[in-house]
C-alpha cells in the first residue's frame, strides 16, 4: 500500500469555470479531479491508488482491455470536460507522478512550451473524419434485382438474361460484384480528395490516423481514411456540412464525423527534441 | 490570445466534447494512447513494452495483413476485443485464456485453445505461421517496437 499517486490528464491556463467543470466529473479509478497550479499553468490531476498505477501493477493492468477501456474513457471524459471551458493540452494516457509536487515541477519546467502550444491551439477544436467503403454486394441470383444491388442489375440485364445458363449467370453476378467493388474504391478515392479539399478551406491543420481495422472498428464497411482536422471553434457546423456535401452522391462511400475532440492529434511534445519524434503527417497505411 | 477562454457560453453546462459514453472506443484509444502530449512521468511505463496490449492495439494501428504476416490472428476471434465496459464477462477467465494464447504464440503452436469454440471467421483464416509467430517473443521487442512505429 503506497501513498496515492498523481495521475495527470491535461494542462491548461488558469480559467474561470475549470473548477466547476471538474466538480461534476469523476476521473480514473472514480477519483475526484483537482487542479494543480504552478507558473501560470494548471494541470488536472487525480489521486489514484498505487496498487493500480505504480509501475508494475500498471503494466499488468494495461493488459486488461476492460480496465484499459475504463481508464481511457475516464481520461477522455476529464479532458473533454476541461475542453468545454478552456483550450487544453491533453496528456497521453497514464502520465503518472509520485505526488502533486512533482506535477508542479513538471509545469515549471515545461510551462513555456505549453504556453506556445496553447496559443497555437486556442479557439480551435479537433474533428475526426473517417471514410468507409461499403462495396455493394450485387444480388446473387440474376432474378433478384434491387435490394442494394448495383444499378441496372438483374431486371435490366438484357433480354438474354432469362436464357442464361447458371454458369453464365454466376459469372455475370461475379463480374457485377467486382465492378461494384472497383467503383466503390474509385468513389472512395474521389471522396477522400473532395473531403480533404473541402476540409482544408476551413481547417488549419490535418493529422492522419491509421485506418481502423478489426474488432474495435465499428463498421459497416471498411475504414479507408481516418483523419483529424483542427477547425476554428464556431466553424464546426460549416465544417460538417462541407465534409458531408463532399461525399454526397458518391455511391458506396460513407463518411463518419466525430467531435468535437480536445486537440489530441495536434498536441505535440513541447520540447524541441522529443524523445519520441512524432510526425504530424503519418504515412497512409499500405 | 491568452488562455483560450471560451466566449460567453453559459449554455455549455454539458460539454459537447467527447461524445460521452457513446464515443467509439477505437477513436478514444487512438487518441489517448497514440496522441496527446507525451511527458515522461515518474512512473515509467512504456506502453509498447506490453506485449499483449501491443498485440491488441495492432487492431488499431496496423493493417490486418501486417499482423497476419507476423502470424497474429487469434484476436480475430477474441470476444474480449469487442468488450464493453459494462460487459459481464469473467475477466480473470479472459486473461487466463489470453495468456495461454500468447504462450502458445511464443511456442509457435496452433493458437486456438481447445475450450474456445471457434468464432465464425469473417475472412478466410490463414494457416498459422509458427516460424513468424516466434517473433512475438519478449526478447525480440526491439523488432516489435519497430513494427509498431512503422510509417509514423
Amino acid at each position: 500500500m503506497g501513498a496515492p499517486l498523481s495521475y495527470a490528464y491535461a494542462v491548461t491556463r488558469p480559467a474561470d469555470g475549470l473548477q466547476e467543470a471538474l466538480r461534476a466529473q469523476r476521473g480514473v479509478a472514480d477519483a475526484p479531479v483537482h487542479l494543480v497550479e504552478e507558473a501560470g499553468m494548471v494541470a488536472a490531476v487525480s489521486h489514484v491508488p498505487a496498487e493500480d498505477f505504480d509501475e508494475r501493477p500498471l503494466r499488468r493492468r494495461l493488459e486488461d482491455l476492460a480496465w484499459l477501456e475504463a481508464v481511457a474513457r475516464a481520461h477522455n471524459r476529464v479532458v473533454a470536460a476541461l475542453a468545454g471551458v478552456a483550450t487544453v493540452l491533453p496528456l497521453r494516457l497514464a502520465t503518472v507522478y509520485r505526488d502533486d509536487a512533482r506535477v508542479r515541477e513538471m509545469l515549471r519546467e515545461r510551462g513555456r512550451g505549453f504556453g506556445a502550444l496553447l496559443d497555437r491551439l486556442a479557439d480551435h477544436e479537433e474533428w475526426g473524419v473517417k471514410l468507409y467503403v461499403a462495396p455493394r454486394t450485387g444480388p446473387e441470383p440474376a432474378g433478384e434485382a434491387g435490394a442494394g444491388g448495383a444499378a441496372g442489375a438483374g431486371a435490366s440485364a438484357g433480354a438474354g438474361a432469362a436464357a442464361d445458363s447458371p454458369g453464365r449467370a454466376y459469372l455475370r453476378s461475379r463480374r457485377r460484384q467486382q465492378h461494384s467493388r472497383e467503383d466503390a474504391w474509385r468513389a472512395a478515392e474521389e471522396a477522400a480528395r473532395r473531403v480533404d479539399a473541402e476540409a482544408r478551406t476551413l481547417a488549419v491543420d490535418r493529422a492522419r490516423h491509421r485506418p481502423q481495422q478489426g474488432e474495435l472498428a465499428r463498421g459497416p464497411g471498411q475504414n479507408v481514411a481516418n483523419d483529424a482536422y483542427l477547425v476554428p471553434r464556431g466553424r464546426a457546423e460549416e465544417f460538417r456540412a462541407r465534409v458531408e456535401r463532399a461525399v454526397a452522391g458518391l455511391d458506396g462511400v460513407r463518411v463518419e464525423i466525430t467531435g468535437p475532440w480536445a486537440p489530441y492529434s495536434f498536441a505535440t511534445p513541447p520540447d524541441p527534441a522529443p524523445a519520441r519524434p512524432e510526425s504530424r503527417e503519418e504515412a497512409p497505411a499500405p | 490570445m491568452s488562455g483560450g477562454r471560451l466566449g460567453p457560453a453559459p449554455s455549455r453546462a454539458v460539454s459537447p466534447y467527447g461524445q460521452g459514453s457513446s464515443a467509439n472506443l477505437a477513436d478514444i484509444l487512438e487518441r489517448v494512447l497514440d496522441k496527446g502530449i507525451v511527458i515522461a512521468g515518474d512512473i515509467q511505463i512504456n506502453l509498447l513494452d506490453i506485449e499483449l496490449l501491443t498485440i491488441k492495439l495492432r487492431l488499431l494501428v496496423a493493417s490486418v495483413d501486417k499482423a497476419k504476416e507476423m502470424g497474429i490472428d487469434w484476436w480475430e476471434h477474441d470476444p474480449s476485443l469487442s468488450s464493453r465496459a459494462d460487459g459481464h464477462r469473467s475477466l480473470a477467465e479472459e486473461n487466463r485464456r489470453l495468456r495461454a494464447e500468447v504462450a502458445a504464440l511464443r511456442r509457435g503452436e496452433d493458437r486456438s485453445p481447445p475450450e474456445l469454440a471457434p468464432a465464425e471467421p469473417e475472412r478466410e483464416a490463414e494457416p498459422p505461421q509458427p516460424h513468424r509467430a516466434g517473433r512475438e517473443r519478449g526478447h525480440e521487442r526491439q523488432h516489435h517496437r519497430r513494427v509498431y512505429r512503422r510509417g509514423r
